[in-house]
C-alpha cells in the first residue's frame, strides 16, 4: 500500500473513532431539541423539526434555581481556594520554606483523602449547627477539597518566576505584600486562571457532597438532574435538554482552556 | 605589636562575623515565621475541614450509633469492624471497588494511548478532533451517567441496542445483566480523554532528533514506538495511572445513577452512603469510611512517591 493511501486510511480511522467517542455528547445535544415522542422513538430519527420544548420544560421545573446554586457554590469555592492557595504556594516556591516536602505531601495526602471518610462528621456537625442545605457552607467544603490541587498547581507556576525579578524587588525595598501582589501575581496570572478553572470544573460537576449536604434550598444541578427521570412517561428530550444546559458551562470552559487543562489535571506535574 | 594588632583585628572580624550571624539568624527566624504565616491559612482550613472530620470518623467507627435508635448509643470498640468483616458486605465491596477501578484505569489508558498516538499525527482538522475528544471528560458525570443510561444502554430507545437490532443481533438489557460492564464503560468513556491529554503531552515532549535518528537507522514505526516512545512515555503513564486510580477509587456518581450498587458494583463509597444515609447506621458506615481510607492510602503512597519523583526531577523545568 502506498504511503499517502495508508496515511489517508489512518486519518479516516482516526476521525471515525473520534466521532464514535463523541457520539453520546452529540446525541444528548440533538435529543434535547426533539419533541418528546421523536426522542423516545425506537428507531432513532436524525431528521426532525427542532423544537425547544425540552429546554422550556426544564426551565419550568425550576432548573434556573439549581443552576444559580451551582454558580454560587462554584464561584465562591473557586475564590476561597485561590485566595488561600496564593500565599501557601508562594511560601512553597519562592520563599522555599524548609519543610517544602512535608508541606507538599500534607496537601496532597488531603487531596487523596476519600470524601467518604469525612462526609459523616461534616454532615453531623452541620446538622447540629443548622448549616446543612446552606450553599455557602457547601462552597466552603468545595473550597477545602480543591485547595490541595490549587496549591500544587500554582506552585508549579510560581517556580517559573525568575528569581532575579524577586531579588530586584527586594533590593528596591518592596515589602512582602508588595512583592506578592505587585510583582509575582501579575507574572503568574495564567497559572491562577488555570487553577481557578480546575476548581470551578470540580465544584460545578460535584455530585456526592451536594447530594448529602444539601436537600432543597442549596441543592446544586448534578443531583437535581435525576429528577427528570419519569417512571411512567417519556422524558428523554427534557432530560437531554437539562443535561446539555448543565454540562455546557464546563464544556465551553474546558474547550477554551485546553492548554491549561493538562497542567491542572496533573496538578502541575506536566507542562 | 604587629601580632597584637592582627589579633585584635581578628577579634573584631570575629565579632562582626558573630554579630552578622546573629542578625542572619534573626532574619532567618523572622522569615521562618513569615513562611509559616503564609502557609497557616491553608493548613488550618484543611485541618478543620478534612483532618479533624477524619479523626471524628475514626471515633464514630468505634461507636454503636444508629440514628433510628438515638438513645442506644455508646462505645463499642471494634464491633463495627468485626461486623463489617463478618456481615459479608465488606469483601464484595472491596472487590467491586478494586475491579471497577482497575478495569476503568487500564481500559482508559489503552484507549487514551491509542487516541494520543492518532491525534499526535498530522491530521486534517486535528484541533477540532482533539477538542471533541476531550469533551467526555468535561461533561458533568451525573449528566453523562444519565445520558448513557437512557439514550445508550436503554433496552428500547438506547442506541447500542438499536445498533444490535440493526445488525440482526439480540438486544441486551445492559444495566440488569451487565451492571459492572455499564459502570466500567461509562467510566472508561469519561477517563479516556484524561489519559489522552496526559499522554499527548508526553508525545509532544519527545525529542524529534531521536525519532529522526531512529528512522535513519532503519527502525520501523512499531520498533520506534516500543523502543523509544513507550519508554519515554513511562513517566506520563505512571502519572495518568496513579491520578486516575486515586480519583476512580472514590467513584460514586455512575454507580448511584446506573446500578444503585447492584450486581457487584457496590463500591466502598456507595456502601458507606447506603449504610449511613439509608441504613442510618453511623458507626458501621464510619467503619467502612476508615477501610476506604486504608485502601486509598495503600494506592496513594505509591502515587505520592512517583509524583514526587516527577516533581523533584522536573520541577524547575
Amino acid at each position: 500500500m502506498s504511503a499517502p493511501l495508508k496515511n489517508m486510511l489512518v486519518n479516516i480511522l482516526t476521525w471515525a473513532l473520534v466521532l464514535i467517542f463523541f457520539f453520546p455528547v452529540f446525541w444528548m445535544f440533538i435529543n434535547g431539541f426533539k419533541p418528546e415522542s421523536v426522542a423516545s422513538s425506537i428507531n432513532p430519527k436524525v431528521l426532525f423539526t427542532p423544537v425547544t420544548d425540552g429546554y422550556q420544560l426544564a426551565m419550568d421545573r425550576g432548573m434556573a434555581g439549581y443552576l444559580q446554586n451551582s454558580l454560587t457554590a462554584s464561584v465562591t469555592a473557586t475564590i476561597i481556594s485561590v485566595v488561600i492557595a496564593i500565599p501557601a504556594a508562594y511560601a512553597l516556591s519562592i520563599r522555599r520554606v524548609k519543610a517544602v516536602e512535608g508541606a507538599l505531601s500534607f496537601f496532597i495526602s488531603t487531596r487523596f483523602m476519600p470524601l467518604a471518610a469525612v462526609v459523616l462528621p461534616l454532615f453531623m456537625i452541620l446538622k447540629t449547627v443548622g448549616l446543612l442545605d446552606n450553599i455557602y457552607m457547601l462552597a466552603i467544603v468545595y473550597g477545602a477539597v480543591n485547595l490541595p490541587v490549587t496549591v500544587w498547581m500554582m506552585r508549579s507556576f510560581f517556580l517559573e518566576v525568575p528569581y532575579e525579578i524577586i531579588e530586584a524587588a527586594r533590593v528596591d525595598g518592596a515589602g512582602l505584600y508588595r512583592e506578592i501582589v505587585r510583582i509575582v501575581l501579575p507574572l503568574v496570572l495564567p497559572g491562577i486562571a488555570a487553577a481557578a478553572l480546575i476548581s470551578f470544573i470540580f465544584a460545578w460537576n460535584e455530585y456526592f457532597l451536594s447530594l448529602l449536604l444539601t436537600s432543597s434550598a442549596a441543592r446544586t444541578t448534578p443531583p437535581f438532574l435525576g429528577s427528570f427521570v419519569d417512571g411512567r412517561g417519556q422524558f428523554l428530550a427534557v432530560l437531554s435538554a437539562a443535561a446539555t444546559i448543565a454540562a455546557l458551562p464546563v464544556i465551553i470552559a474546558g474547550w477554551v482552556a485546553q492548554k491549561q487543562l493538562v497542567r491542572g489535571l496533573s496538578m502541575g506535574a506536566i507542562k | 605589636m604587629t601580632t597584637t594588632s592582627t589579633k585584635s583585628s581578628h577579634t573584631n572580624l570575629d565579632e562582626v562575623a558573630a554579630r552578622t550571624a546573629t542578625d542572619v539568624r534573626r532574619v532567618q527566624r523572622k522569615q521562618v515565621w513569615t513562611n509559616r504565616g503564609l502557609l497557616l491559612p491553608a493548613v488550618i482550613f484543611l485541618v478543620l475541614l478534612t483532618q479533624i472530620p477524619f479523626i471524628v470518623t475514626i471515633g464514630y467507627s468505634t461507636m454503636k450509633w444508629n440514628l433510628l435508635y438515638p438513645n442506644d448509643r455508646g462505645f463499642s470498640g471494634l464491633d463495627n469492624y468485626r461486623s463489617a468483616l463478618t456481615s459479608g458486605e465488606l469483601w464484595p465491596s472491596v472487590v467491586a471497588t478494586v475491579l471497577i477501578t482497575a478495569l476503568a484505569v487500564v481500559l482508559s489508558l489503552l484507549f487514551g494511548l491509542l487516541f494520543a498516538v492518532l491525534l499526535d499525527r498530522k491530521l486534517p482538522g486535528r484541533a477540532i478532533a482533539r477538542t471533541l475528544m476531550i469533551t467526555p471528560f468535561l461533561v458533568m458525570p451525573a449528566a453523562a451517567a444519565l445520558i448513557w443510561k437512557f439514550s445508550m444502554f436503554d433496552t428500547n430507545i438506547g442506541m447500542i441496542n438499536w445498533l444490535l437490532r440493526t445488525l440482526g443481533l439480540d438486544t441486551v438489557s445492559w444495566s440488569t445483566n451487565y451492571p459492572l460492564a455499564t459502570v466500567v464503560i461509562v467510566l472508561t468513556w469519561q477517563f479516556t480523554p484524561f489519559m489522552m491529554l496526559i499522554l499527548l503531552a508526553g508525545l509532544q515532549g519527545q525529542s524529534k532528533e531521536i525519532l529522526e535518528a531512529a528512522s535513519v537507522d532503519g527502525a520501523g514505526p512499531w520498533r520506534t514506538f516500543t523502543w523509544i516512545t513507550l519508554p519515554h512515555l513511562r513517566m506520563y503513564i505512571e502519572i495518568g495511572v496513579l491520578l486516575g486510580t486515586v480519583i476512580i477509587l472514590q467513584v460514586f456518581d455512575p454507580i448511584a445513577i446506573l446500578t444503585k450498587g447492584t450486581g457487584g458494583t457496590k463500591t466502598l463509597a456507595y456502601l458507606l452512603y447506603e449504610r449511613a444515609f439509608i441504613g442510618l447506621d453511623v458507626g458501621q458506615a464510619a467503619a467502612y469510611g476508615v477501610v476506604t481510607v486504608i485502601l486509598t492510602i495503600i494506592v496513594a503512597t505509591i502515587a505520592l512517591k512517583t509524583l514526587f519523583k516527577v516533581f523533584m526531577a522536573g520541577g524547575s523545568r
